[in-house]
């Protein structure tokens, strides 16, 4: 358990400065290069949960997919170079944050969580088909309206880059 | 599993498949709209054939009961005042017309969908799939305002999403379900009320909700992304988004979280007086009409929380009949600025000087949805004021009503303005007005509607009280 302890610990301290560094480096390249560091570590963390299939979706998707397209998008949007303009809302922003980032820690400490006894050592893919695609007590629906919700998504994307 | 529980939600989609699909090979692409008019016929076939069935499908996901039903009807007729009233307006992007109608289905797809699913992340997946259909609509005509629009309505949709995820998983790792029913039998079992988690989880949940039917401090996209929209889209927007936001919170808080009603009970209290308050006073200093109509829809949602304020079934049922009087109110005004602005292209209130003489019907009808935007009789939205505020009074918030008849003076205010600058303005030109049919059938529906549900609202009450039923504690 105690190497456990500490990869988590390890995980958590990387992908929170991680996140920090995305929302305050200037360089908007360098903050997309962080946002792919943390995705990286929440993907640790799912390992760490033994969340096998969870953790290498994370990595496919987010750090493969979503890491790469938000970097192309960077490098074609002209003036990108310039970063992130400085708001006038910074103090108000960070007072509401913090305000906000008080109350998630007392309330994550002070509740008595649903855990289990011990950690799962089974591959979850199999159980994750079962709960995705079984019709009775699965998320066989929320599977259905995913498929047209990509349909809605496709059309948009379609009509939103159509020459004008 | 029971397939044919979910026909009415297949077969719109199919419907719009069917319409991308025409349009590859038909030439006149009027045919389109009247296509996807026409065959919204289909699901309310299937909904009508399922009537007065309670069942439920998807091990307990999917609810096909009186309320879901009411409330397919309820999309799927907006739906067909939209699409009626979008066929002159489709034709400025002449390419793309099949797709525009094919989002305005698909999107009723998703709000049908958002009244009859009883768990969390097949309610996400249809709150994103209304979304999404919604943003691209926003911006469809791809001029600055437009686009504008559709981007903050985008962003700030992406973060309400992301505020109501986070409620979703706390009180999916509270409770160790994301079924509404294992999550209210959870919450009285394992005694876990006045857990900080469960609160902040309805706190969040709030927020998500209250973006969708732009309560405040949710409403900051409101007034730009109403005025920036293709007009008929400003409608969907205000009437179905608002109606699929107002269903889905009932099934969530009743079902899910009833154990729980006196915190949430209050926290919808107290934002009803803001919403409302807010919403009527910003109203008064504007002068577009698509704007104001903004403004005045974030009072309204400040008027149909007092149904969730007040936990009584004799509130659900009000704020259903108060959705469906509102829609057609709404939808009666939109559509008659659709029509007017077609002509004199300006949404600005002091273009439709002396409109009485110009186009006479049309400033009637919309001087007849104002007038029931108020709450005056002999319209719907005096008598679903009425049911509302008795509610709220049956349940002891007596203050809050209070508020709200305050406020609806001061509504009168801007809204008759609209209809003073209209009958007694100089006319600022000769030039009448003229429509295209679906435009007009269109109007005469909403307004009939309004003028037969401030007569006669019996029938649909009966509707919204069976549908309000299913909350029976």
């Amino acid at each position: 358990m105690m190497g456990l302890d500490i990869a988590f610990w390890v995980l958590a301290v990387v992908s929170v400065g991680a996140a920090l560094a995305v929302v305050l480096t200037r360089d908007i390249f360098r903050a997309a290069l962080f946002l792919v560091l943390c995705f990286f570590t929440v993907a640790g963390i799912y390992i760490t949960l033994s969340a096998d299939f969870l953790a290498g979706a994370q990595v496919l998707i987010y750090v493969g997919a979503i890491g790469v397209l938000i970097i192309f998008a960077i490098m074609l949007t002209r003036e990108s170079r310039r970063g992130s303009p400085s708001g006038r809302l910074r103090l108000p922003a960070l007072f509401i944050g913090l305000l906000f980032l008080v109350t998630m820690v007392f309330v994550v400490v002070s509740t008595d969580w649903y855990v289990i006894a011990e950690l799962p050592t089974e591959p979850t893919t199999t159980a994750i088909a079962q709960a995705l695609f079984s019709g009775e007590d699965g998320f066989v629906l929320a599977f259905e309206i995913a498929a047209a919700l990509l349909l809605a998504a496709i059309i948009g994307a379609i009509v939103l880059v159509r020459e004008k | 599993m029971d397939l044919y529980l979910l026909s009415p939600e297949i077969s719109l989609l199919a419907l719009a498949l069917v319409v991308i699909l025409l349009d590859l090979f038909i030439g006149r692409k009027w045919i389109l709209g009247w296509v996807s008019i026409i065959g919204l016929i289909v699901p309310v076939i299937f909904t009508l054939s399922l009537w007065g069935r309670n069942e439920t499908s998807f091990g307990g996901a999917l609810a096909v009961d009186h309320f879901s039903l009411f409330f397919h009807l309820f999309f799927l007729g907006v739906a067909a005042l939209v699409l009626l009233s979008s066929t002159e307006f489709a034709r400025k992007f002449a390419a793309f017309r099949a797709e525009y109608y094919a989002l305005i289905l698909l999107a009723a797809t998703g709000m049908m969908l958002l009244a009859s699913t009883r768990e969390l992340i097949s309610i996400f997946v249809a709150l994103e799939l209304t979304g999404i259909s919604l943003y691209v609509l926003t911006g469809f005509l791809k001029d600055p305002k437009s686009s504008e629009a559709g981007l903050k309505y985008l962003l700030l949709g992406a973060v309400a999403s992301a505020v109501f995820l986070y409620g979703m998983a706390l009180v999916f790792g509270l409770t160790g379900t994301t079924y509404l029913e294992g999550i209210a039998a959870a919450i009285s079992a394992e005694g876990l009320l006045g857990s900080p988690a469960l609160l902040m989880g309805i706190v969040l949940l709030v927020a998500g909700f209250g973006f969708k039917i732009a309560a405040v401090p949710f409403q900051m996209w409101v007034p730009d992304v109403y005025e920036g929209a293709p007009t008929p889209i400003t409608a969907y927007l205000s009437v179905a988004s608002k109606a699929a936001g107002f269903a889905v919170i009932l099934r969530v808080f009743y079902e899910a979280l009833g154990p729980a009603s006196l915190d949430w009970g209050m926290i919808f209290a107290v934002l009803a007086a803001i919403t409302m308050t807010v919403g009527n006073i910003v109203a008064i200093a504007q002068k577009n009409i698509k704007r104001m109509l903004g403004y005045s829809s974030i009072a309204m949602a400040g008027y149909l929380m007092i149904g969730l304020a007040a936990v009584t079934t004799e509130a659900s049922s009000a704020l259903i009949f108060f959705l469906a009087c509102y829609a057609l109110t709404n939808l009666g005004a939109f559509i008659a600025i659709i029509a007017i602005s077609n002509k004199i292209n300006s949404d600005e209130i002091s273009d439709y000087s002396g409109m009485v003489r110009r186009a006479p019907l049309y400033a009637l009808a919309l001087a007849l949805c104002l007038i029931s935007l108020t709450g005056i009789p002999p319209t719907a939205g005096f008598m679903a004021k009425i049911y509302i505020f008795s509610a709220g009074v049956n349940a002891e918030l007596l203050w809050l009503v209070i508020i709200a008849v305050i406020n609806s003076v001061i509504s009168a205010y801007y809204y008759l303005r609209v209809v003073r600058v209209m009958f007694l303005g100089e006319p600022l030109s000769k030039e009448g007005v003229h429509a295209s049919s679906g435009l007009r059938v269109a109007l005469s529906i909403s307004c009939l509607g309004v003028l037969l549900l401030g007569i006669y609202p019996w029938m649909l009450l009966k509707f919204a009280e069976t549908a309000a039923s299913i909350f029976l504690p």
